[in-house]
């Protein structure tokens, strides 16, 4: 018998919380597969952070810790500075990366610390319920924007995976998309290569990652999905924005 | 013999700190602890340690975090504005039962207040300072020496009881110098193995997780109730404190820090004078030294508190001695430039001495 389909050894054999439709299973699919991959399960420390995926350590089975909402990169900061030779991962949403955190991104990525930072971003803070974020787009009903994300009064979308890349820390940014098998294959890729550089010990890198959160945008998980290529890409285009790889050689 | 030095109290806390073992540093600049941050850029490189000056105090105690899951002894610093910043890791922190060293050299407040000494941040420490319900180890060094040896017993008791430790200082004690005498470090008792940390699981059958959320029905109220068994367990093995005189003391003065300096020239006073004044110095400001103060009120019915600010530590002598005396208090909380003179606390004695 031919095994063409399994479950990734850095995750545990448990059923998840996560809403239908959701793409955090997914990407914590993605992730763990780079892990076996690389064969980095053994000494991947993941950060997790507030928000829907708080509970990371519920499904990796690799040593995790849990951080204050928007603080993973410092906290990450902090474990690297003690095990270089680990592999550190924060996993944040876009409330807690673009909003809290904002400051702890960019001085993390400034540093060019050596670690890996796996950003999803649903436009919606999911876990409060479905509130406005930095990444919602403009016209966008959320809770606390009844009326739509008014540009003039509360502020445009902000754009990660393009702001990181301007730092000189930063050695790879990418934003790629999980709405369609071929570009989960694709995230995959790039999630891996992003895992492989810090491996090489490059410096910082960044996957932006859009994604759905069907319950909150209230539609269905295929319509969800239709939702990130004709409203999420348009403003966050696909792409590597930036990739020191290639000039290392 | 080791050799006197002629110190800092700012660089007194990092000597300790370093002999104690601690190899990483995370702050961020703020008066009056500044020679903190830059005594352990100068020394942790050459010893393999790691110093960051992180983006914020915010930044700074999240690293701290991060440093001691993965199992070192770290330390930060600062002084009211960044500790109130750093009270959301703080929490963390002893939700997670993480150990670490803070110190705080206390300046006056609130808001930005001024950067004169001041006590006036006790409750903050004592009483968690963060959300949710938590203590915090407190030491309370009075000398340039203490400040050195409690560095060491700070990073012990905090490794001991996982949980953070605070060195509460003030801007007098941290700019003052004075002699210090160094010597090597040993352990309070057994340390315990940290073999709850993150390491990357490197063959160990279950990951290790550090976290502070428990949502099974009844975990968080057994976690609680754990963690208060340990505030518990301190209070019954590790307070500390200093006492004169309280055998036969009409009047006990209390105080801690370096007004407890100023408080025990003026306790000297009144003895000369033939007053029997005594003195309770608690070092350890959680676990408060509850005891000490009931026993000694069992027969000397009056209690004179003299801090910088206007009146935090005194509610827990008032506590500690549940009505089995009179509490009264002298506060000065106006920065180093109201700090009390001897002269004016022998008078606040001879005062409550009479009525
Ligand atoms: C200091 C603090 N502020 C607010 C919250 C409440 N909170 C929890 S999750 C969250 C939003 C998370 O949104 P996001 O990061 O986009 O992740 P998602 O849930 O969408 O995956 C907020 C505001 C908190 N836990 N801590």
């Amino acid at each position: 018998m031919i095994t063409v389909f399994e479950r990734p050894r850095s995750l545990k054999p448990v059923s998840s919380h996560f809403c239908p439709g959701c793409h955090h299973g997914t990407v914590h699919r993605l992730v763990a597969r780079a892990l076996d991959r690389l064969e980095l399960q053994q000494q991947t420390i993941g950060i997790a952070s507030v928000g829907c995926s708080v509970l990371l350590y519920e499904y990796f089975d690799i040593d995790v810790v849990e951080s204050p909402h928007g603080r993973a990169p410092a906290v990450a900061t902090g474990v690297k500075r003690v095990h270089p030779d680990s592999i550190v991962f924060t996993y944040q949403g876009d409330g807690d990366l673009a909003a809290i955190g904002t400051a702890e991104i960019i001085h993390a990525a400034n540093r060019g610390e050596n670690i890996t930072v796996i950003f999803v971003n649903n436009t919606t803070y999911g876990m409060t319920g479905g509130q406005m974020a930095p990444t919602s787009l403009g016209g966008q009903v959320t809770t606390t924007t009844p009326y739509g994300r008014d540009l003039e009064k509360d502020g445009n979308p902000i754009r990660m995976a393009e702001m990181m890349a301007l730092l000189d820390g930063t050695h790879f940014s990418a934003r790629v998309a999980v709405d369609a098998p071929k570009r989960v294959a694709q995230a995959g890729r790039v999630i891996q290569k992003a895992f492989e550089m810090q491996k090489n010990g490059a410096g910082f890198t960044f996957v932006e990652v859009l994604a759905a959160c069907p319950t909150n945008w209230g539609l269905s998980a295929l319509d969800a999905n239709e939702r990130i290529s004709q409203e999420m890409m348009p403003c966050f285009p696909l792409g590597t924005f930036k990739d020191l790889s290639a000039s290392q050689g | 013999m080791n050799k006197r030095l002629f110190v800092k109290g700012n660089e007194a806390v990092c000597i300790g700190a370093i002999a104690a073992g601690c190899r990483y540093y995370f702050g961020y600049p703020i008066t009056p602890q500044n020679e903190i941050p830059e005594y352990m850029s100068r020394e942790l490189p050459g010893l393999g340690g790691t110093f960051l000056q992180a983006e914020s105090e915010v930044a700074a105690i999240n690293m701290v975090l991060g440093a001691s899951a993965a199992g070192a002894r770290v330390m930060t610093s600062s002084s009211g504005p960044g500790i109130s910043l750093k009270a959301e890791g703080l929490s963390y922190m002893a939700g997670s039962e993480l150990p670490a060293v803070i110190v705080n050299m206390m300046r006056c407040g609130p808001g930005l207040g001024g950067i004169d000494a001041s006590q006036a941040d006790y409750f903050q420490a004592v009483k968690g300072g963060g959300h949710g319900g938590y203590h915090m180890i407190v030491l309370a060094p009075d000398s340039i020496q203490e400040l050195y040896d409690l560095a060491m017993v700070a990073f012990d008791l905090a490794d001991q009881y996982r949980m953070p430790a605070m060195i509460l200082g003030d801007a007098m004690i941290g700019q003052m110098k004075e002699a210090l005498i160094p010597h090597d470090y040993k352990p309070l008792g057994e340390l315990p193995n940290k073999d709850w940390c993150v390491t990357g699981k490197r063959g160990r059958e279950k990951g290790n997780t550090v976290k502070s959320l428990y949502l099974a029905d009844g975990a968080l109220e057994a976690h609680n109730w754990r963690l208060h068994g340990r505030y518990q367990d301190l209070k019954d093995q590790q307070v500390r404190c200093e006492t004169i005189g309280i055998e036969d003391a009409e009047l006990i003065l209390t105080a801690f820090g370096s007004t407890a300096r100023i408080a025990k020239t003026a306790v000297s006073m009144a003895r000369q004078a033939g007053l029997k004044v005594g003195l309770i110095r608690p070092i350890t400001l959680f676990p408060f030294p509850e005891q000490i103060f009931r026993q000694a009120t069992e027969r000397c019915n009056r209690v004179l508190c003299v801090e910088l600010n206007n009146g935090q530590m005194v509610e827990d002598v008032r506590l500690s001695v549940d009505r089995q005396a009179d509490v009264r208090f002298y506060g000065r909380p106006g920065g180093t430039g109201s700090l009390p003179t001897p002269e004016e606390l022998f008078e606040q004695l001879q005062k409550h001495y009479k009525d």
